[in-house]
Formats: structure tokens, C-alpha cells, sequence
């Protein structure tokens, strides 16, 4: 076939490109050849939009945040509303020296940037964009995911070691326990889609969702989005990187360049996480009209995805930060069985619902089951802090009749 | 010369370098960054075995969990003169003479036994439905069921006796 | 095409140095590391066979699953011991643990 760019305009809006060019190119050169200079444009073009759409959602977030506390955030780069206040910002960070401290360890310095931008990129290979339109629908995709976010924890410790720095160990340290006992209840909230739709590969979680999983399962899409949060590092789990706090944890000594690989990894982590809970529980490109015409299944994925992270950065403006210790808590004593016994009945149930009932009576079931799980766990936290008041009060009291602090210390338990 | 033959060599000396990296550095951090490295080669070797999932197991459990746990202990045993003295005890010529013999030996097996002629190429494509094959035998009563069950006793066990050991005094 | 007996010398090299990094290493964390790349050759052992011998049965790869999972929780184990002893003899030097009491 030869080349004809209306029919190539044609298929671009069909998005069915590469398969066109694949075509065109058959005559001419091995299959090879023409499928590895298909796959190096598509990383091409996943990377450029990665990185560019970081500039737009650094102003976005910057906006919104602004309103939500009441001020108008930039606006004065770029016109009324800022808008190329990004572009002014990675001027400056491209401009800045790059400072390597003495006695840095130039291996774990050096790579810890270049890894954890690499690993943030190769996530973006398993989302399904449209039908027919993703990097590679492996059938361990979700999986796949699950194993790259756990390997971008090692950057962290690499930051942190590299740089010499006291307190940038230490908030290397802190910030590797935050997302390694975050991972947990994260990977375990992924099984309960896993286990209805029968699949781990992307595009088939998206087909099995004629109901969007997010009314079959809104505990497990909540328990996902809180520990999403937390692998982030975003508000209300950013102790890390709070300026008040630890200065800025494990990338302290990083500036110029280098600091902007960290700013960019966290960006396309945040933009990526919005799109892992759009394709799983948001029914990813699905919607009126999808399956005919795929750029529809486009615009519906973009407009989910850009909810989710408005949703966000909503979050971001409003909840205060956790400590560390409450953290961890919340996990380990909250999170993880709250989300062990979630499997449980979900696999119980989804196994007694039988073969071929109809879709939207399955989700009925299975979402009154997850009520019913969420308010026996809401009745065990009420009574856990029933407690907790109880034994607050009994030590107010003996405060109140002896007014003596040696006579508290040994007569009440104190719980933290 | 395929090109399957050079990804093969070029991933195997990634893991080759890496391991001697891990045996031979006396920056015991620098070798546990060739740990991972190793870890990250044989990853891909299992993907060239089309054990999808097996490569992926790999990267979550030894990358991100393994790897992490021997950084730590390496921090917390930590001494000052650890980078500047020899990495090897009193004998590194008799392990040295003693990891050769086995290899050859090894090798010489591995050879004679499966030798390269009648052995040039699977034997057969892999199912396509991989992963729900490998459930049905991970819970099959006439498959891999007790191993699972004593698997995952045994993670058990491992976790409470980690926790155990190394809680301080009072803690 | 790749021959079975290239994985399995790749392995066989693997596993080596791994033995040489158990028997010439001095400190316990790195003999402990080495013991992983001992493992992680035998799971390139299983699953080599595996793909060539019995490729329509997932038995290999669900063996090589269970070698990872008992390396985790050895590895766990055996860097809780090094800490501990690291916090009472002050030395992870594997020579100089040699009494049994102290």
C-alpha cells in the first residue's frame, strides 16, 4: 500500500494509526523492522505526553489549591491566569546549578533521579486509553503495575544514601516504611476487582465493567484511593516532604535538574494513579458510544481521569497532615484487616452468586455486602475510640480528685 | 546468531557482572545495588522463558521487598572502617578453587546430559490462559495445595519470629 | 534459538559465584546476599526446564514460586538474627561470631 494522508488523517481519528502505518509499511520492509519503529514512536509518544501534560497539571494544582484556600494562586506569567507559570518554573530549575555534595556516594546519587522517572514512565505502558489503544495489554498488567510502584521505592533509599546527609537518611528511611506498609492494603484493595472480573490484564478489567466497579465495590475503591494517597506522598500523608517538618525528606540535597526528575516523578505518579482507579473502577474508556467510534472512548477516559485528580487535589486543599506514627496505626491496625476481611466475604460471595445473572442484580448484591462490611468496621472503630474515651476520662478523673501527677501516672493507662 | 541469542547473552551478562559486583565490592552498598541489578537480570531471563508472571513475581518480592530489607540491615550494622578494610575472610583462594570446581562440574553435567544438539528450542508453546492454569494448581487437591498451605504457614511463622528477634529490651 | 544448556551454564555460573560469596565474604549481610543469588540460580534452573521439557503445564513456574516465597521469609528471618546480633556482640564479622556464650 502506499502512503495517503487522508486515509492517514482517517485513521488518527480512528485511532488506529499504527495499524495503518503497519500496513503501509508491509511491502516494504521486514515485519520486524516496521513493528520496533511502531513500538519506539508509541513510548515516544506516551513519554512526550506524559511530560508535557505535567506542566499543565502543576498549574492546575496550583489554581485549585489557591481557590480552595481562598487566594488566586498564579497569575501573573503568561496573562490573567498564569498559565505558563510552569514553563517559568522548569526555566528555572533547568537554569540552577546542579550541586553534588562532597563525600556523595556518585552511583546512588546520580541514579536515584534517572530510576524513578523511568519506572514512573513505565507504568503508563499497561493503561488502555481507548479500544484497541494501549502500549501492550499483557495479561499480568494489573500485576505488572503493582511490581513497578513497589520498585520505585528503591530510588527513595537510593536518594537517601547518596546523598550524605544525616536527614536525608532519615527521611529516606521514613518515607520507604510510609510506602512499603501502604503497598499492602493497596495491592490486597486490587485483588477484589481482580477477583470479579476474573482477570488481571487492563483491557479485559475494562470490558468485564458493564457496571463500573466503583457501585459494585466502594469500600475496596475507597481503601484504593486512601492508600493510593499515601504512596503518593500527597496531603494528608506528605509528612515527608513537609517544609515544617523534615525539610524535604530524601531529596534534599538535589537541586536544579536533578530536583526537577523528583517534581516530575511525583507528577506523573499522581496523573498515573488517577488513571489506574479510572480503569478500574471508573470503567476506564467505557461510555455511551465507545465501542463504535474509539476517540469517544478517548474523550470519556480524559474527562474520568481529570475527575479523579481534581478530586485529588480537592483532597490536598482540605485535610490537615497526618504524623507518622498515626500513619502507620492506621494501617497495620486499621487498613490491612479491614481489607483481609473485605477478600474474604467479596470471594465467599462472588462465588455463591451464580453463573449468568444479570449484571446490574450481581452489583446490587455484592454492594450491599460491602455496606454491610463497612459498617461492621465503623461499629469496631466506634467502639475502639468508646474506649479510648473511657480510659481518657477515668485519668481526667483521679486528676480532678487528688490533683497530683505521680498519683496519675500510676494509677491510669494512658493509651497514645 | 539470532537475535534472541544476543538479548540472552546481553541480559546474562548483566547478571553475571552484577552477581561478581555483589561478591567482590567492598562497598556493601554498592553491592546491594548490584543485588538488585542481578535480581533485575534475572527478571528478564524469565521473561525470555515466557514465564510472564514468574518475572514479574521477581520484580515485586526481590526488588521491592528483599532488596530493601538487606539495605536496611546493612544501615543498621554498620561500623566506620567497613569500606576501607578487605572484603574477604581468611580463605577467599580456597572458596575461589572450591566455587571453580563446582562449576565445572556443573557445567560438565549440564552438558553431557542435555547436550545442545537434541535440545535446541522449547518444546512446545505456552498455554495461553497461563495464570488461571497456575491458580487451578496452586488450590488443586492432586496438585500444589499443601505446599500453598505450608507456604503461607510459613511466611507466617517468618514474620511473627522476625518481629520476635529483634524487638529491643521493653519494647 | 537458545539451547537448554546455555541457561543452564548461565545458572550454574550464577550459583557459583554465589558459593564463592558465601565462602570468602566477611560480613554476615553480604553471605547473606550471596545465599539469594544462589536461589535465584536455581529458580533460572526450574523454570529453564520447565520451558523446554513440559511447557503446557504451569508446574515449573509455580515451584519457582514457592523457592521465592521460602527465600523471603528466610531472608527475614536471617537479617532479624544478624540485627540481633549486631546489638549484643557489637560485630556482624562472620569469623569473629565463633562462642556460644559469652
Amino acid at each position: 500500500m502506499s502512503f495517503d494522508i487522508l486515509e492517514f488523517l482517517q485513521s488518527l481519528v480512528q485511532l488506529n494509526a499504527v495499524g495503518y502505518m503497519r500496513e503501509v509499511w508491509s511491502d516494504d520492509m521486514p515485519a520486524w523492522l516496521s513493528e520496533a519503529i511502531l513500538d519506539i514512536v508509541v513510548i515516544l509518544v506516551i513519554c512526550t505526553f506524559n511530560l508535557i501534560i505535567v506542566l499543565g497539571l502543576i498549574w492546575l494544582e496550583r489554581k485549585v489549591v489557591a481557590r480552595i484556600q481562598d487566594r488566586i494562586g498564579p497569575n501573573r506569567v503568561g496573562g490573567r491566569y498564569g498559565i505558563l507559570q510552569s514553563v517559568a518554573d522548569a526555566t528555572k530549575l533547568l537554569s540552577k546549578e546542579i550541586i553534588t555534595p562532597s563525600g556523595a556516594d556518585k552511583l546512588a546519587f546520580n541514579l536515584a533521579p534517572l530510576v524513578i522517572v523511568v519506572a514512573a514512565l513505565l507504568m503508563w505502558a499497561v493503561i488502555p486509553f481507548a479500544p484497541g489503544v494501549i502500549g501492550t495489554d499483557l495479561n499480568v498488567g494489573l500485576f505488572y503495575v503493582l511490581a513497578i510502584s513497589s520498585v520505585s521505592v528503591v530510588p527513595l533509599l537510593l536518594a537517601g544514601w547518596g546523598s550524605n546527609n544525616k536527614y536525608a537518611l532519615l527521611g529516606a528511611f521514613r518515607s520507604v516504611a510510609q510506602l512499603v506498609s501502604y503497598e499492602v492494603p493497596m495491592v490486597m484493595a486490587l485483588l477484589i476487582p481482580i477477583l470479579i472480573a476474573g482477570t488481571m490484564s487492563m483491557q479485559g478489567l475494562v470490558m468485564a465493567q458493564e457496571v463500573w466497579y466503583v457501585l459494585v465495590v466502594p469500600l475496596s475503591a475507597l481503601i484504593f484511593l486512601v492508600s493510593a494517597l499515601a504512596e503518593l506522598g500527597r496531603t494528608p500523608f506528605d509528612l515527608l516532604e513537609a517544609e515544617s517538618e523534615i525539610i524535604a525528606g530524601y531529596h534534599i540535597e538535589y537541586s536544579g535538574m536533578k530536583f526537577a526528575m523528583f517534581f516530575l516523578a511525583e507528577f506523573i505518579n499522581s496523573l498515573f494513579m488517577a488513571a489506574l482507579f479510572t480503569t478500574i473502577y471508573l470503567g476506564g474508556w467505557r461510555g455511551p458510544g465507545a465501542m463504535e467510534y474509539p476517540i469517544l472512548g478517548l474523550i470519556y477516559f480524559f474527562i474520568k481521569v481529570f475527575l479523579v485528580y481534581f478530586v485529588f487535589i480537592w483532597i490536598r486543599g482540605t485535610f490537615p497532615r497526618i504524623r507518622i506514627d498515626q500513619l502507620l496505626d492506621f494501617n497495620w491496625k486499621f487498613l490491612v484487616p479491614l481489607t483481609l476481611g473485605l477478600i474474604m466475604v467479596i470471594a465467599v460471595v462472588v462465588k455463591l452468586i451464580p453463573e449468568g445473572t444479570n449484571p446490574w442484580a450481581a452489583a446490587a448484591a455484592l454492594f450491599i455486602v460491602n455496606i454491610l462490611v463497612g459498617l461492621v468496621a465503623l461499629e469496631f472503630v466506634r467502639r475502639y475510640a468508646r474506649r479510648q474515651r473511657i480510659e481518657v476520662e477515668e485519668v481526667s478523673i483521679s486528676l480532678d480528685k487528688t490533683g497530683d501527677v505521680t498519683e496519675v501516672q500510676s494509677t491510669a493507662t494512658v493509651v497514645s | 546468531m539470532t537475535i534472541q541469542q544476543v538479548v540472552f547473552i546481553l541480559i546474562s551478562l548483566i547478571t553475571i557482572i552484577s552477581a561478581i559486583v555483589v561478591v567482590t565490592d567492598r562497598n556493601l552498598f554498592r553491592a546491594a545495588v548490584g543485588l538488585m541489578a542481578s535480581f533485575l537480570g534475572v527478571a528478564g531471563l524469565y521473561i525470555i522463558l515466557e514465564a510472564g508472571f514468574l518475572a514479574v513475581a521477581q520484580l515485586l518480592v526481590y526488588i521491592g521487598a528483599i532488596s530493601i530489607l538487606v539495605i536496611f540491615a546493612i544501615m543498621m550494622t554498620r561500623r566506620l572502617m567497613q569500606t576501607i578494610e578487605s572484603p574477604f575472610n581468611s580463605q577467599p583462594v580456597w572458596g575461589l578453587i572450591g566455587a571453580v570446581l563446582a562449576f565445572l562440574l556443573l557445567a560438565l553435567v549440564a552438558i553431557r546430559t542435555w547436550p545442545t544438539a537434541q535440545y535446541p528450542a522449547p518444546s512446545g508453546p505456552v498455554v495461553e490462559s497461563s495464570v488461571q492454569q497456575l491458580g487451578a494448581l496452586m488450590v488443586s487437591p492432586d496438585a500444589y495445595v499443601v505446599p500453598f498451605e505450608v507456604a503461607s504457614v510459613l511466611l507466617l511463622a517468618a514474620l511473627i519470629g522476625a518481629v520476635a528477634i529483634s524487638r529491643t529490651e521493653g519494647s | 534459538m537458545v539451547p537448554l544448556s546455555w541457561y543452564l551454564i548461565v545458572a550454574a555460573l550464577l550459583f557459583c559465584i554465589g558459593l564463592y560469596g558465601v565462602m570468602a565474604r566477611r560480613n554476615a549481610v553480604a553471605i547473606l546476599m550471596s545465599v539469594e543469588l544462589m536461589l535465584n540460580a536455581v529458580n533460572i534452573n526450574l523454570v529453564a526446564f520447565w520451558r523446554y521439557l513440559q511447557p503446557d503445564l504451569q508446574v515449573g513456574v509455580s515451584w519457582a514460586i514457592f523457592v521465592i516465597a521460602v527465600a523471603a521469609a528466610e531472608a527475614a528471618v536471617g537479617l532479624a538474627l544478624i540485627i540481633a546480633v549486631y546489638r549484643s556482640r557489637d560485630s556482624v564479622v562472620a569469623e569473629e561470631l565463633d562462642t556460644l556464650k559469652f
